[in-house]
């Protein structure tokens, strides 16, 4: 286990070593920052200080070794647009995307585990089909447009939830959450929903197979030897057995959860991560898209060892080895 | 008295490349504490008959004629929901590989306990309390430390008493038994068939024990079925069916049991392969293997027909020794 760990903080060292390299050289190329940086009436003169300040009058392999080196004692720059550290200024938008991803993958496994395993158990007649036909309207619709769907439905037409925006907001554990107010988890759960749909389809997809599979077990039939009722078998029997690659997926998915809730943020005017990066693209605030990418993979490194670690304590076969009776 | 009467048995599997009859009109009946062996090779129908008393043949399959008349009703025609409330509680059903019957993440006491309660409304600790004794009951030492364990902290042997332990727990009349010891080494198999003589005998329980060895239902059963290819060929009284067969195909099996063949004789096997149940011959399904086929062996399916007291037989040309009983 300890050796298991130890090898797998190596690989994730090197990839946040080729992510560095990737991330600066790409940034790099998206535009000159100086545009956005002095007003257009400036003087030469002053274009040129100001060069000088931010660094950008050095060859492009001096500015990079520059960066690794601030990057290492966690420094990834000021925001132009902001003039924050930038990653202090991602780092408070972060809880808003963060209890927005929880709350979607809550969502996905409430909405994808019972349509999973019915659909499993019914996958023969016109219940499990329909519940597999609809899961692929879920892998296909693109986020934005189920967003903006939602929004009409339930905001405009039925004016049932708010569309835009935290709401109400309460300090926990010194951070900033809507979850906790009645207000703000209105504010979430369009939102949630939208991120969560393409999970919930996944996870439906996962449902389902994992259930097929367990229904051809022994431990079922013995089971129903047993004579338990279906429901019993299928909320007990195959559920807890199919959980166990479920949460391993999700895990595995909170990382793209949190990444690409760009989408969904920038729908519903939600003040994250994701809306933060796509108003950094559209003002070139080249420190910000360096650390938003940064932290993104450090999360999805973090996030993949989490899973690992929680993985092994899910399963008793691996948690306790070695003590047949 | 009768705990379980099957007449006329027929369970048939629907399959892409036809109909398979996987048991063909089996009969047989068992008393109070009686053991019944149903013994045959690998294929030969034994646990597509044990699941069709309990009405868990899985799709393709299903049990398309016959009665299973067990105490005067018939599990037959039952309701899905009545035959669940004898599942488990008058019947119960051991399988053949302990490593798979029981579920891999869930505690030895939620699987025992959920067992007394889907049949009676006890509490959890007087469930606990028939669980433990169901566990000592099997020999499983210190039950109620054990039951925090988890299947995969048990051995095979251990699992498998485990699961002969849910068995009992709610007193069945009846107990089908799968090959429970086949996956077992030779040493716990002949301790867990001791002990599950010795249980049945103790409580009255009927059993049915399916095995292909008939060397192990030689000590423990009453009478036996012999079944190939979906059919019994040969019924009666253990000791009579052991001492003189009289179906080529019971010879065929107790000569490939060391100590069982007649004096002076090599252990033999019985020549040739299982059938393939989709495409059976025209005749005697045994006759392909057969040393005394003729030709109407090969025209014509022998009926089953009585020989003597409890016996009887399928076979056009049965041993002169099955003969003289008759
Ligand atoms: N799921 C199935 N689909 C098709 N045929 C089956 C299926 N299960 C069993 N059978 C048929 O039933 C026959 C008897 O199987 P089984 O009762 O398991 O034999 P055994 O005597 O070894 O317990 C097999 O030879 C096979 O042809
Ligand atoms: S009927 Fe004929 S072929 Fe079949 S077992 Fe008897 S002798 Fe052999
Ligand atoms: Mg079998």
């Amino acid at each position: 286990m300890l050796v298991f760990l130890l090898r797998r903080l190596a690989q994730s060292v090197f990839v946040l070593i080729a992510m560095m390299i990737v991330v600066f050289f790409g940034v790099f190329m998206i535009g000159n920052p100086v545009d956005i940086l002095i007003s257009p009436d400036a003087t030469p003169l002053e274009i040129e200080e100001t060069m000088a300040r931010f660094g950008f009058d050095q060859p492009v392999h001096v500015q990079f070794l520059k960066f690794v080196g601030n990057a290492l004692q966690g420094d990834l720059g000021r925001s132009f647009v902001h003039g924050e550290s930038a990653v202090s200024l991602i780092l408070s938008y972060m809880p808003a995307t963060l209890e927005l991803a929880l709350l979607g993958l809550i969502f996905s496994v409430a909405i994808g585990v019972p349509l999973g395993v019915y659909a499993g158990y019914k996958a023969d007649r016109w219940q499990g089909r329909t519940i597999m036909t609809g899961s692929i309207f879920g892998f296909s619709l693109p986020n934005f447009w189920v967003g903006m769907l939602l929004i009409l439905i339930f905001a405009v037409e039925l004016r049932w939830l708010p569309s835009t925006g935290r709401g109400d907001t309460v300090e926990v554990l010194g951070l900033r959450l809507s979850i906790f107010t009645a207000d703000g988890f209105q504010h979430m759960i369009l939102p949630a929903l939208t991120l969560a749909l393409y999970k919930a389809s996944l996870v439906t997809r996962l449902a389902r197979a994992g259930t097929q599979e367990a229904l051809m077990q022994d431990y079922v039939k013995f089971a129903r030897a047993k004579g338990l009722s279906e429901t019993r078998i299928l909320v007990v029997h195959v559920l807890k057995n199919i959980m166990i690659p479920i949460i391993t997926v999700l895990g595995l998915e909170l990382g793209s959860m949190i990444a690409f809730a760009v989408v969904t943020e920038t729908v519903f005017a939600w003040p994250g991560m994701g809306k933060l990066l796509i108003d950094s693209i559209l003002t070139l605030d080249r420190p910000v898209i360096v650390a938003y990418l940064m932290l993104t993979v450090i999360i999805f490194i973090v996030i993949n060892l989490i899973v690992d670690v929680v993985y092994t304590l899910l399963d008793p076969r691996v948690r306790v080895k070695g003590d047949a009776a | 008295m009768t705990v379980l009467d099957v007449r006329d048995l027929q369970t048939h599997f629907f399959t892409d490349t036809g109909v398979v009859k996987a048991v063909d009109g089996v009969s047989f009946s068992l008393g109070e504490g009686e053991v019944l062996g149903l013994v045959g090779e690998s294929g030969s129908g034994k646990s597509v008959t044990g699941f069709s008393i309990l009405r868990l043949v899985d799709p393709p399959g299903r049990v398309v004629g016959g009665q299973i008349n067990f105490r005067g009703q018939d599990l037959a025609t039952l309701s899905a929901r009545d035959m669940r409330s004898l599942r488990g509680n008058r019947i119960a059903m051991i399988f053949q590989d302990p490593m798979m019957t029981l579920n891999p993440v869930l505690r030895i006491e939620t699987q025992m306990v959920e067992a007394v309660r889907a049949h009676d409304r006890v509490s959890h600790a007087a469930a606990r309390d028939r669980a433990i004794q169901a566990l000592s009951k099997v020999g499983i030492p210190s039950p109620e430390e054990r039951l925090a364990a988890y299947p995969h902290q048990f051995s095979g042997g251990m699992r498998q008493r485990v699961a002969i332990a849910i068995a009992l727990l709610n007193g069945p009349d009846l107990i089908v038994a799968d090959e429970p010891t086949t996956a077992l080494d030779v040493t716990i198999q002949s301790q867990i068939l001791a002990e599950v003589q010795e249980l049945a005998r103790d409580t009255g329980t009927a059993l049915i024990w399916i095995t292909h060895d008939l060397a192990v239902v030689a000590g423990l059963a009453d009478k036996i079925c012999v079944m190939y290819a979906g059919r019994i060929v040969e019924t009666g009284p253990t000791d009579a069916v052991l001492t003189a067969p009289g179906h080529p195909y019971t010879e065929g099996l107790l000569g490939s049991i060391p100590g069982h063949g007649r004096r002076g004789e090599r252990l033999t096997q019985i020549p040739g392969m299982a059938p393939n149940m989709a495409r059976l011959p025209l005749g005697c399904a045994f006759a392909p293997r057969c040393a005394r086929a003729s030709d109407i062996c090969r025209t014509a399916a022998p009926e089953i027909t009585d020989i003597g007291p409890g016996r009887a037989l399928r076979c056009y040309h049965p041993a002169p020794m099955a003969e003289g009983v008759a």
